[in-house]
């Protein structure tokens, strides 16, 4: 049976094994009756030119994995920014492991999403703000559909939350082939700051598809800081679609660190509803063998007097391949917005791949928008100018990588963060070199 | 300390080095002198080991040993430094941490631990002091958006840190003004001992009022074809090089 078929004959099964109540039940219905009329997106779709899901969808997966399975916190504990102290959420399989956790309810709620959904008290925040902002199509209904699980983050007014919070979903393969669609809502109200760490990781040599929705509300003066940590294993892939609505004065951003996986799409959608916003949108992509990244950006600027800011960079190597779709709207109302987008690649490779595609709907006459894109090799000039300086081929080639990628890490705001990127970077890269940009 | 013995060289198959000769001891200082496309740059970048190269014959031996196979990082570790006529800005990584990464890894290839942060703070002081270099100036990218007079006098403060044996000076008076090419000059002066040697290729005579040369070389069509002390270098700054041609014919 294809999986979309399969999907839609295990709903009835799935629904009568959760708890429910009566309103998600409906968002649930229409979201499968979407998805079965929309099904998985194919190349011909505009939006899904350069990246196929075809040879992942062949996998049989095992869709919702019932077994408990654990795991000791020694064999994973490098896949969390463990030096420092942090609100944890954390799921094996699709399943919250509360021996990994770390949550709280003690003034703002890191918890669950499965308790949010069935618990009468976040009912008000549900209805508020549930599915409110996530854009109805293929990907997000066939989410919609199953939500069950994830990560539930709701920070009142005033509240500074003092320490991140990394939301990490691992995958044991006890299956031969697992699919989880974790659901996140992310809640900030007024005058709030929250950083928050989201990693997929699977562990396995065994097909993974994560398909995971996050709704990010970020309130008039909030402050979000999100980083998106990818550096799954060859045989895991990711369909990450992030929805981002953000009201007067607000500040967000999200960094996305794109390190390996198989095929990994970044759906990022972000929703300017006020004046005096500030949107940052960054990425680091360095891949190699067959791996795929598919960056697909949206700023939709709504208001006047607002901004955005992405800067993309990539390297590619061996036979990988780069996709950056980046799209703004400017609606006729926002005037006085500026937009700008950067992207730069470099490929390693003569068979490593990138397909680049700025596009700008502007609407207004008064706007400063600019985009520059940039695909080359790395500097011939540079790296012999390194090594007449002593160093070595092999470490020019890296600091020029690191000089090119810094751009985006200076904005990291977390120090152990910014140090454990850096020892992924000098890692793929093969180099123990003695600075720290 | 270097010897380059009949040294041939083309680059798309054009004749750039033809049958080059040049004895450079320590303690010395000699000045390469030439007009335009005489080849000048291409002996500096062909020492420094640039790829794109080809030595067709002859051989270039420092301290005794054949070096025309080493890579550029290799032959910088056996102490031969170019200041560039053009340095290639590096956006991203600083002055202090470029010249950090180099002196460690000049260090690991003589086996060397990396140099103590202490150290490294001593030697940056005293050399940006030398060169008459800010504090500020350590910590952006390197030459970005730096002045051509800046660019050189950074080419000089690596030199300082690295202290090589042969170092080669390419054009160096170029871009600089007489303030800057004084502050450069006194700092090549300075880091002048017996034990090492430079080689200043420049098209005036300018610079050698202040680096004063031991030899000046008339490089032309690819060979060496005048020898003379630094006075021939007021010789061609009066009479221009057709003499010279004049000469060969």
């Amino acid at each position: 049976m294809e999986l979309k078929e399969k999907l839609l004959a295990s709903y009835v099964a799935f629904e009568n094994g959760i708890n429910m109540n009566t309103d998600i039940h409906d968002i649930r219905t229409e979201a499968l009756q979407n998805f079965e009329k929309l099904g998985f997106p194919t190349k011909k779709l505009e939006e899904w030119k350069y990246t196929s899901l075809n040879t992942i969808l062949k996998n049989d997966f095992s869709i919702f994995p019932n077994k408990e399975n654990s795991i000791q916190f020694a064999d994973v504990k490098k896949y969390f920014i463990h030096d420092i102290d942090t609100y944890k959420v954390v799921f094996i399989d699709g399943k919250y492991s509360s021996f990994l956790s770390d949550t709280t309810h003690d003034g703002k709620d890191v918890c669950l999403m499965s308790s949010a959904l069935s618990k009468s008290k976040y009912k008000a925040v549900i209805e508020n703000y549930f599915n409110k902002i996530a854009k109805q199509d293929n990907l997000t209904s066939l989410n919609t559909a199953f939500v069950n699980e994830g990560a539930y983050i709701y920070i009142p007014k005033n509240v500074e939350v003092e320490k991140p919070i990394q939301i990490i979903n691992f995958t044991t393969g006890n299956d031969v082939a697992t699919m989880i669609q974790p659901r996140n809502l992310i809640v900030v109200e007024e005058n709030a700051h929250v950083q928050i760490i989201e990693r997929h990781q699977s562990l396995t040599e065994n097909a993974v598809l994560t398909n995971v929705v996050t709704e990010i509300f970020s309130a008039r003066n909030a402050h979000v800081d999100y980083y998106k940590i990818q550096n799954d294993n060859a045989n895991a892939s990711l369909i990450d679609n992030t929805y981002i609505d953000q009201k007067t004065n607000s500040v967000v951003s999200v960094h996305t660190f794109s390190f390996g996986g198989n095929i990994t799409r970044n759906n990022l959608n972000f929703f300017q509803k006020g004046e005096h916003i500030d949107s940052i949108l960054k990425g680091v992509t360095i891949i190699e063998g067959k791996q795929h990244v598919d960056h697909n950006t949206l700023v939709h600027h709504i208001e006047p007097n607002c901004e955005s800011h992405q800067d993309y960079k990539g390297i590619y190597n061996e036979r990988s391949t780069g996709v950056f779709n980046g799209k703004v709207i400017v609606n006729k109302e926002a005037q006085k917005t500026n937009a700008y987008q950067k992207n730069n690649n470099i490929l390693i490779s003569d068979k490593a791949t990138i397909n680049a595609k700025p596009q700008l709907e502007i609407f207004a006459d008064d706007v400063k928008c600019s985009h520059g894109c940039t695909i080359g090799q790395l500097d011939e000039m540079a790296l012999f100018y390194m090594q007449q300086r002593g160093i070595p081929i092999k470490e020019a080639k890296a600091l020029l990588m690191y000089a090119f990628a810094n751009t985006v890490l200076e904005s990291v705001k977390i120090p152990e963060l910014k140090k454990r990127i850096n020892k992924i970077i000098a890692a793929k890269l093969g180099v123990d070199i003695g600075f720290d940009l | 300390m270097l010897k380059i013995n009949n040294l041939y060289a083309v680059i798309d198959d054009k004749s750039i080095l033809k049958g080059l000769n040049l004895d450079v001891k320590a303690g010395e200082v000699h000045a390469i002198m030439g007009p335009n496309g005489a080849g000048k740059s291409t002996l500096a970048n062909i020492i420094a080991g640039k790829e794109e190269y080809e030595v067709t014959q002859g051989d270039i031996e420092l301290n005794g040993e054949d070096i025309s196979e080493l890579s550029p990082d290799e032959r910088a570790h056996n102490g031969v430094f170019l200041s560039f006529q053009y340095p290639v800005e590096i956006p991203g990584v600083s002055v202090t941490n470029f010249i950090k990464t180099a002196i460690n890894e000049n260090r690991k290839a003589k086996g060397l631990e990396d140099m103590p942060a202490k150290d490294m703070l001593k030697l940056l002081r005293e050399k940006s002091e030398l060169l008459e270099i800010d504090r500020k100036f350590l910590s952006r990218s390197l030459n970005e958006g730096f002045s051509g007079g800046e660019k050189k006098r950074n080419e000089i403060f690596q030199m300082a840190m690295l202290d090589p044996k042969l170092a080669i000076l390419d054009e160096t008076d170029s871009g600089l003004d007489i303030d800057a090419l004084r502050i450069v000059a006194n700092g090549v002066n300075k880091l002048k001992s017996k034990d090492n040697a430079v080689i200043v290729i420049t098209h005036y005579q300018r610079l050698l009022e202040y680096i004063v040369p031991d030899f000046v070389h008339v490089l032309f069509d690819g060979r060496i074809v005048k020898t003379g002390d630094a006075s021939l270098a007021l010789e061609l700054e009066e009479k221009g090089y057709d003499w010279i041609k004049q000469e060969l014919v």
